[in-house]
């Protein structure tokens, strides 16, 4: 750059400014380059999902979430879709006539399938969701004496859950040294993240959602779907790809059943959590839900504000963030959910419907458990 | 006991249990009549929450999970609201060539009274005969584009480069003005309302004709020299290529591949069984679509309704075949 004496102003003076307007130019289409680069090389779906996420990471309200993937659905370019195409599979054909299952629902009034043994083929679905590269992500959260329960956890999981696929368990805990040793399968890492306890269990249980919520700006770069459950569990059966939607829910096992009246949602009206008699779909259980990292963030962090504001006006749902968790269900239906198959305690006996118990509770006493 | 004493006893049960169920029912109409609306709820409770299956008569979901459309299995109301939530619009592509223009009048008009209605819906109208496409006042918020587009002197051509026309315009121009997109035959008319049920990915409709078939009489095409042939043991339902759709990005892929496929088969000198019906078959059979439309949804008023199909919301319109396409 030759030095321009005496033109207009100080000779160092327009030097610098030009200088910085060329530095300012340069440094701006290095940035939309990366960007347009970024977004070219990253697959539809998950494009549109992580560019809202970080574009609405200030404006915390849901409707701008919808806005901001519908510009981005529209502006995305076609030549450079991934195609996920099947391989030739050899399966019997569905029939029209005969359906999966006649001694249960299936389906949702807003078609969200109802997770039943026989209602899914695991070879397909399998194939799909490897072809597609997801990573599951599992969070757990082991508080104080509840990290007695994580060896026989992961050591079920790693027979039964998601296999064959990629698997982060992301382990919440206050005692990081306490966390077993299990050998793990090629693709599966145990991922230990250490957090505050409180003296309460249910602020413990409720907290999960705080931590959940928190945690997704980091889960949403490593994962594709977030699975949450309870650890005091074992898995029992085969629990894969076919739980995987945007965002789903499993029905409780006392409740599946029942009538709306019986729900034992929250009937105070002055909890955020309230839902009126005559609202309410199914009664879904607060230790098995999930879906892309997008939406539990969404779930956890209104579920995490409706609980901060029910402590501000000094009341405490009746059970706790499953409450909460309720209540979300209920004006943002899941688009799948699951039996209780997936979530089962054997001390409900096994009724007729229940062809396969996948996911069980370890018996434990609660009295010498919680609040140590 | 001795029988009589047993026989006395389950009388006087019968009867007492009469009384009650009559005692029930009584209260039941006395609570109708004070309050209507308690009935009603009472009413969709009983629909909404039972765990038995509301229709035991067919397939509800495909061996992927996708929802397969039934009459009786979903609410409206739920899927409107959620639907518009979304802001989105719905384009429809069609094809009126040569005399096929006549079909215009009873499509257009019955779609705009069955179709999505109160829903944005784009019109896209491909006629060799801009002229004849009779003015019609079509509801606020649907739109018709009318494009014109040559002839060819084969119907088959017609029937496949409405492919091509397709993924042509989604890359030029509808990628921008809608978010999903469906072709629909023109000589149909509809009879029923056709709702945000049928928004989806990727969406097919089952084929009123052999819906009930094994694989083997289904009318893939097998011959291996074409790309549309599926192999025998394969196959999950025959799709109808008279009306499926999906989001904007998916129909491209769609027909993209499907013409591909229907070039190759010509620079090899074969045409597939049912044209671009057995290239559609062949892609939704490795591309499974996320959601089923059930025969209501395209029923041939050649056939006879049967007791499954509860509703016909969309059917063709009778002609002489051979008339019209020649």
């Amino acid at each position: 750059m030759h030095k321009d004496q005496g033109k207009t102003g100080g000779v160092k003076g327009y030097l610098t400014k030009r200088r910085l307007y060329v530095v300012g130019c340069i440094t701006l289409l290095c940035f939309s380059f990366g960007f347009v680069w970024n977004t070219y090389n990253d697959t539809w779906e998950f494009t549109s999902s992580k560019v809202s996420y970080i574009m609405s990471n200030n404006t915390q309200d849901l409707d701008d979430f919808h806005k901001v993937n519908l510009l981005s659905n529209h502006t995305c370019f076609l030549e450079d879709l991934l195609q996920v195409k099947l391989p030739r599979m050899i399966y019997t054909k569905p029939q029209i006539l005969k359906p999966s299952r006649s001694d249960v629902l299936t389906m949702t009034p807003w078609f969200a399938p109802i997770v039943w043994e026989g209602t899914y083929n695991s070879e397909i679905l399998n194939e799909q969701f490897r072809r597609r590269n997801v990573t599951v992500g599992l969070t757990v959260f082991a508080i104080k004496k509840y990290v007695v329960f994580l060896k026989k956890f992961l050591e079920t999981a790693e027979m039964y859950f998601m296999v064959g696929h990629r698997v982060n368990y992301y382990i919440f805990t206050d005692r990081p040294e306490e966390v077993p040793e299990v050998v793990l399968k090629e693709g599966r890492n145990v991922v230990v993240l250490q957090v505050q306890n409180y003296p309460r269990w249910q602020e413990i249980s409720m907290r999960r959602m705080e931590l959940i919520s928190n945690f997704s700006q980091r889960f949403i770069n490593e994962v594709s779907y977030l699975v949450c459950v309870d650890v005091d569990m074992r898995f029992n059966d085969q629990v894969g790809v076919e739980i995987l939607s945007n965002l789903f829910g499993t029905l409780h096992p006392g409740f599946y059943a029942a009538e709306r009246q019986s729900f034992t949602y929250e009937r105070r009206p002055a909890s955020q959590a309230y839902v009126p008699s005559d609202e309410g779909d199914f009664y879904y259980a607060g230790g098995f839900f999930g879906g892309t990292v997008m939406e539990v963030y969404k779930l956890t962090k209104k579920c995490h504000e409706a609980i901060m504001m029910d402590k501000a006006n000094g009341i405490e749902a009746i059970w706790q963030e499953e409450s909460h968790l309720n209540k979300y269900f209920v004006y943002y239906k899941p688009t799948k959910i699951l039996s209780p198959e997936y979530l089962w305690d054997d001390d409900m006996g096994r009724p007729e419907i229940l062809k396969k118990r996948r996911f069980l509770a370890v018996r434990k006493n609660h009295a010498a458990i919680r609040n140590k | 006991m001795t029988r009589e004493e047993y026989k006395n006893i389950a009388q006087a049960c019968r009867s007492e249990i009469r009384k009650a169920k009559s005692h029930l029912e009584l209260q039941l109409a006395r609570d109708v009549k004070r309050n209507k609306k308690g009935f009603f709820r009472q009413a969709d409770l009983d629909e909404t929450f039972s765990v038995l299956p509301r229709r035991t008569d067919v397939l509800l979901m495909s061996p992927w999970l996708a929802p397969i459309v039934w009459e009786g299995t979903f609410n409206r109301d739920i899927l409107n609201a959620q639907y518009r939530q979304k802001n989105s619009v719905v384009g429809v592509a069609t094809f009126a060539v040569k005399k096929y223009v006549r079909f215009i009048e009873g499509f257009l008009g019955s779609a705009n009274k069955f179709f999505l209605s109160g829903h944005r819906v784009n019109f896209y109208l491909f006629t060799d005969h801009p002229e004849k496409v009779p003015s019609m006042k079509l509801a606020p918020e649907k739109r018709l584009f009318i494009i014109p587009v040559q002839n060819y002197p084969r119907w088959q051509d017609i029937s496949m480069n409405r492919m091509d026309i397709i993924s042509s315009h989604i890359r030029s121009c509808w990628r921008y003005e809608v978010d999903y997109l469906y072709s629909m035959d023109i000589d149909v008319q509809l009879f029923e309302h056709i709702g945000v049920e049928i928004i989806d990915t990727l969406v097919g409709t089952i084929s009123s004709w052999q819906y009930t078939e094994p694989r083997e009489n289904n009318s893939y095409e097998r011959r291996q020299e074409s790309r549309a042939a599926i192999p025998s043991g394969e196959g999950d339902f025959y799709y109808a290529a008279s009306f499926y759709g999906g989001s904007v990005s998916e129909v491209y892929k769609l027909t993209t591949a499907c013409y591909k496929g229907i070039m190759e088969d010509r620079a090899s000198g074969i045409e597939a069984k049912w044209h671009e019906e057995s290239h559609l078959n062949k892609y939704l059979l490795y591309h499974k679509p996320t959601r089923l439309l059930s025969p209501e949804y395209y029923w041939d008023e050649e056939l006879i309704r049967p007791r499954i199909v509860k509703v016909k919301r969309l059917s063709s319109v009778h002609k002489d075949l051979k008339e019209v396409r020649f």
